[in-house]
């Protein structure tokens, strides 16, 4: 691939997100044996002492796009600058992050230059006609399809927790370009970021997820699910049905109209596996069910199931967790 | 208030995907409007209730089984809908469908146009921003909370990211995409459904809408679709509820190696 590839790192509260690595990491392996280069855009205000990680990760120029205009992230600012780096830079494919912001972003960046965007893209092969071969899950994972682009840039959002990234080498170093924008504007403001509790994992970016359903029979038993969360270093994720009820926030589906996760490992307590669930989790790589109907489906994709009341094995397992956890 | 909501007919997430000879089987599947569009329209409903005037009008571009999804939508309240319907709209991807949407929406007076945040189907999420930019609105996705100014000029916002929500203010018109937890839908009620009947469905084609065929020239292509690979069949473990927690913890150890 003689053109570069641009990949947009995501910064949030003064850190590069895990993310941004991966998409170097994807990046590099599409350069491999090829003359283009891999170029990092790193939008924000203040940001120059992030630039060099990116370097260590694989990018060999770092953009830096630095204003106080692009302080708060906004879709239209933040389009607007790429587009001008964009066509600085030629590239003949943009990598950014299936985030929320990569996911508000992509689009708007893809209609100012005419062409589609590729999302949530969990794979992709290089062709001879220096084409990507794009695979994507679609009805939340229950299959997926192979696109290929037609325009330039070809665009697309790459799931998290996917790609792996480089291991990061300080000898590998990017030269840093400094890129000012002019009239970034935008009509929707951002003017107060809400957190969750502090500490809060979110399920879409969590290596390990507990997950409750109805069988948790109310908010107040989650606390169960959390303590093992909390052994295992995971994020605490819902049924639809335990969302519906107002047990927990939406913001912890896990389906086909919540999050469509890749952990590494799933543990389902309470939960019978309806298609839509399954649509959401059933990529990831080690899934465990708990539930005290053995005909539940949920067991047809388990690793390993356990058939019991989850409200006696669940602190027994995060007992063992513990103890495990000591020894290490 | 003049309010558009776009709404795709997708199929209904309990349906089992098939694929046949390398594509999509979608021979047999029964289909719903996008469930995000359902919120979408129900939050466009309310507005306008609250707002005490204005109106509902549904876009749908699609083959003719679409018109039961703006049926679908009339019937929740809706006051009119308009069906984008031509051969030449058939399999188009994320952008050109905004590209024709775009296209109908100037010749469609709107205050604020709401879609989903993505067709549960393809799970692109790229038509309602994509549509934003094409017609040079501000927009706000994943939309969970929703204040209009009195004034119908600007509104208030609570868009979803990971770990929170952020506050968003800006002008009308704009385009806002639906996440759940926005509302819950209202199903049709009789009467609804009764009033389908009296409303009409416009139909446009390309030639209506002055689209020419250089601009409904694909810009994407599906190669194939397949089935993710079957899980490997699990283990089920047994003994005593404390024999079981041991040694899940053990596999999950040494075995799957995932903590
Ligand atoms: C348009 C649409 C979209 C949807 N999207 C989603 C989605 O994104 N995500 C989603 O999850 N669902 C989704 N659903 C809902 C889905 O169809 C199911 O209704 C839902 O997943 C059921 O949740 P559940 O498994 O927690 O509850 P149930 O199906 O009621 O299962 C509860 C399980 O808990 C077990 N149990 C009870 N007590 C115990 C105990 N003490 N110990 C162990 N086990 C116990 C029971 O045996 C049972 O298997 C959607 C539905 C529709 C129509
Ligand atoms: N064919 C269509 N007709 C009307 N609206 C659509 C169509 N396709 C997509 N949309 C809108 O765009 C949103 C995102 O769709 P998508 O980009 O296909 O995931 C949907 O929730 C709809 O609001």
């Amino acid at each position: 691939m003689p053109s570069p590839i641009l990949v947009v790192a995501e910064e949030r509260e003064g850190k590069l997100n895990k993310v941004s690595f991966e998409l170097l990491g994807a990046a590099r392996r599409l350069a491999e044996g090829s003359s283009g280069g891999v170029m990092a855009a790193l939008l924000g205000s203040g940001l120059e002492a992030l630039a060099p990680a990116l370097g260590h990760y694989g990018a060999s120029r770092v953009y830096l796009v630095d204003s106080p205009a692009l302080a708060q992230y906004s879709p239209e600012a933040y389009a607007q600058a790429l587009v001008g780096l964009v066509q600085k830079i030629k590239p003949e494919v943009i990598f950014l992050s299936a985030t929320s912001r990569g996911r508000d972003l992509a689009p708007r960046l893809g209609a100012k230059l005419g062409v589609v965007v590729a999302s949530d893209c969990t794979d992709f092969t290089l062709q001879d006609s220096g084409r990507l071969l794009i695979t994507r899950p679609i009805f939340a994972g229950k299959a997926l399809a192979q696109v290929r682009l037609k325009g330039t840039p070809q665009i697309a959002t790459l799931r998290p927790n996917i790609f792996p990234p480089l291991s990061p080498e300080t000898s590998r170093t990017a030269a840093i370009e400094k890129i000012t924008v002019e009239g970034a504007t935008a009509r929707a403001v951002t003017k107060e970021v809400k957190k969750a509790a502090a500490g809060k994992k979110d399920v879409a970016e969590a290596e390990i997820i507990v997950s409750g359903g109805r069988g948790m029979k109310g908010p107040e038993n989650y606390h169960l699910l959390e303590e093992l969360a909390e052994a295992l270093g995971g994020a605490v994720g819902a049924s639809r049905a335990a969302v519906d009820a107002g047990w927990r926030p939406h913001s912890d589906q896990v389906g086909q109209t919540g999050k469509t996760v890749t952990p590494k490992l799933y543990v389902a307590c309470g939960i019978s596996g309806a298609i839509q669930h399954l649509a959401g989790m059933k990529t990831a790589k080690y899934i465990v069910a708990i539930n005290k109907d053995p005909e539940a489906p949920i067991f047809k994709i388990a690793d390993y199931g356990i058939v019991g009341d989850l409200f006696e094995i669940v602190p027994l397992i995060t007992a063992e967790a513990k103890k495990l956890k000591s020894y290490q | 208030m003049n309010i558009v909501v776009c709404i795709k007919q997708v199929p209904d997430t309990a349906s089992v995907i098939k694929v046949k000879d390398g594509q999509i089987d979608y021979e047999g599947l029964t289909w719903v409007v996008n469930p995000y569009d359902e919120y979408a329209l129900e939050e466009a409903l309310r507005i306008k209730e609250k707002q005490g005037s204005g109106k509902v009008t549904l876009l749908s571009l699609g083959p003719e089984r679409v018109k039961e999804a703006l049926k679908t939508g009339l019937a929740m309240g809706a006051d009119e809908a308009v069906h984008l319907k031509d051969p030449a709209f058939e399999g188009l991807d994320s952008f050109t469908t905004a590209k024709v949407l775009a296209a109908a929406l100037k010749k469609t007076p709107f205050d604020l146009i709401w879609c989903g945040w993505k067709g549960v189907d393809a799970d692109q999420g790229v038509v309602g921003i994509s549509l934003a930019e094409l017609l040079d609105l501000p927009h706000v996705s994943f939309v969970t909370k929703v204040e209009i100014a009195p004034d119908g000029k600007s509104a208030t916002l609570e868009k979803e990211i990971e770990g929170g929500h952020e506050v968003v203010e800006t002008n009308l018109p704009a385009l806002f995409t639906a996440q759940k937890g926005l509302n819950e839908p209202r199903y049709p009620t009789l009467k609804g459904i009764m009033a389908v009947k009296s409303k009409i469905i416009q139909e446009w084609s390309a030639v209506d809408l002055g689209v020419s065929t250089a601009e409904l020239e694909p810009l994407a292509e599906v190669v194939g679709a397949s089935l993710p690979p079957a899980r490997k069949v699990g283990r089920m473990l047994s003994g005593t509820p404390q024999e079981m927690a041991a040694e899940l913890v053990r596999l999950l150890h040494e075995e799957a190696n995932v903590i």
